[in-house]
């Protein structure tokens, strides 16, 4: 897989931390594959809303990747109740199902993007740096520069 | 990609419009996800109930659209297409070849959803189950079943989809589910 310029958070320089949601396992796995070349840090994983909105009170990361349709509560609820909380959450929605209600509903409720399965690592890497904003800077790095 | 049912495939409930979208979404995930182009190397009609191929998996639409759609791989192009997407070698015993072969149909039916509903297709689809039986159920009694072998660079890929929808679309967009 392609290896990018390394994106850091601003205020240390350290790896940008995600949160993985999707109830399939290869899913997470893959977009876990694509977050190391990214330069980033998997924080954790979570297969259901419910566990991503515990998981995110408990590590608090800096991107929270969410599939929408899973068990227990579906990804933009889970989304909506991160943001009412937490409203500086950086929530990037990732579905296959990327017809216009689907991308309004999940914006409008707080998340910040949307990316489409099967996820592209460029599309990604892009809307990674997009939504990390002044938050985050993209530079080589050991073991992870282009 | 375009495929043209002949008068004679052509079944009577299961409209080609319906399909397309789902042949353009198989072609566009598999050439992605193995980086490699596909291309269809059969298409044919099935009246018989589904009969499993390998690792299966399967997903229920319902609404102006109902039927099921399946996605089949013999066992070791299963592993070979779950260790190319996970871009690791698996065996084949592994649970993440059934979990890709679940999220591969999950990809398939979503984007086909997406362009579906943008024709003003008001449905529900169903989250993927893997197919363990030898058997599987027709969409109904007076659904036929279209099968479309995928070529690839690591063996082939079936789909099976039988499909007809109840109603004339409805030119609003239309709410759905799916991952």
């Amino acid at each position: 897989m392609e290896q990018f310029v390394a994106v850091k958070r601003s205020k240390d320089g350290q790896p940008v931390r995600y949160l993985v949601v999707d109830d399939s396992v290869f899913a997470r796995k893959n977009l876990a594959r694509m977050i190391e070349t990214f330069g980033g840090q998997v924080a954790g994983e979570a297969g259901d809303g419910m566990t991503a909105i515990s998981e995110y009170e408990r590590l608090k990361p800096d991107i929270v990747l969410m599939d929408i349709t899973m068990p227990q509560m579906e990804g933009i609820e889970a989304a909506e109740k991160i943001v009412q909380q937490h409203p500086e959450a950086r929530i990037v929605m990732v579905s296959s199902v990327g017809y216009q209600e689907n991308i309004v509903a999940a914006l409008q409720r707080g998340a910040r993007h949307f990316v489409q399965k099967p996820v592209k690592p460029e599309v990604l890497y892009e809307v990674i740096k997009y939504v990390m904003g002044e938050d985050g800077t993209a530079a080589h790095a050991a073991g992870a520069g282009a | 990609m375009e495929l043209r049912l002949t008068p004679r495939a052509r079944g009577p409930e299961m409209r080609m419009e319906l399909i397309q979208p789902f042949i353009n979404a198989a072609d566009a995930v598999l050439a992605q996800g193995l980086q490699s182009p596909t291309s269809v190397a059969n298409l044919s009609m099935e009246q018989e109930a589904y009969r499993r191929k390998g690792v299966a998996a399967l997903i229920w639409v319902t609404g102006d659209i109902e039927g099921r759609i399946v996605i089949d791989l013999d066992p070791t192009t299963a592993v070979r297409v779950a260790s190319r997407f996970a871009g690791t070698e698996l065996p084949e015993s592994d649970e993440l070849v059934r979990e890709t072969v679940c999220e591969l149909a999950n990809q398939v039916i979503g984007n086909a959803v997406t362009s579906l509903n943008d024709q003003g297709f008001h449905f529900r689809v169903h989250p993927p189950v893997l197919h363990t039986s030898e058997h599987g159920p027709k969409s109904s009694e007076d659904t036929e079943a279209l099968v479309i072998c995928f070529e690839t660079c690591i063996g082939n890929v079936f789909l099976n989809i039988a499909l007809r929808h109840n109603c004339t679309p409805n030119p609003e967009p239309a709410a759905a589910v799916g991952h």
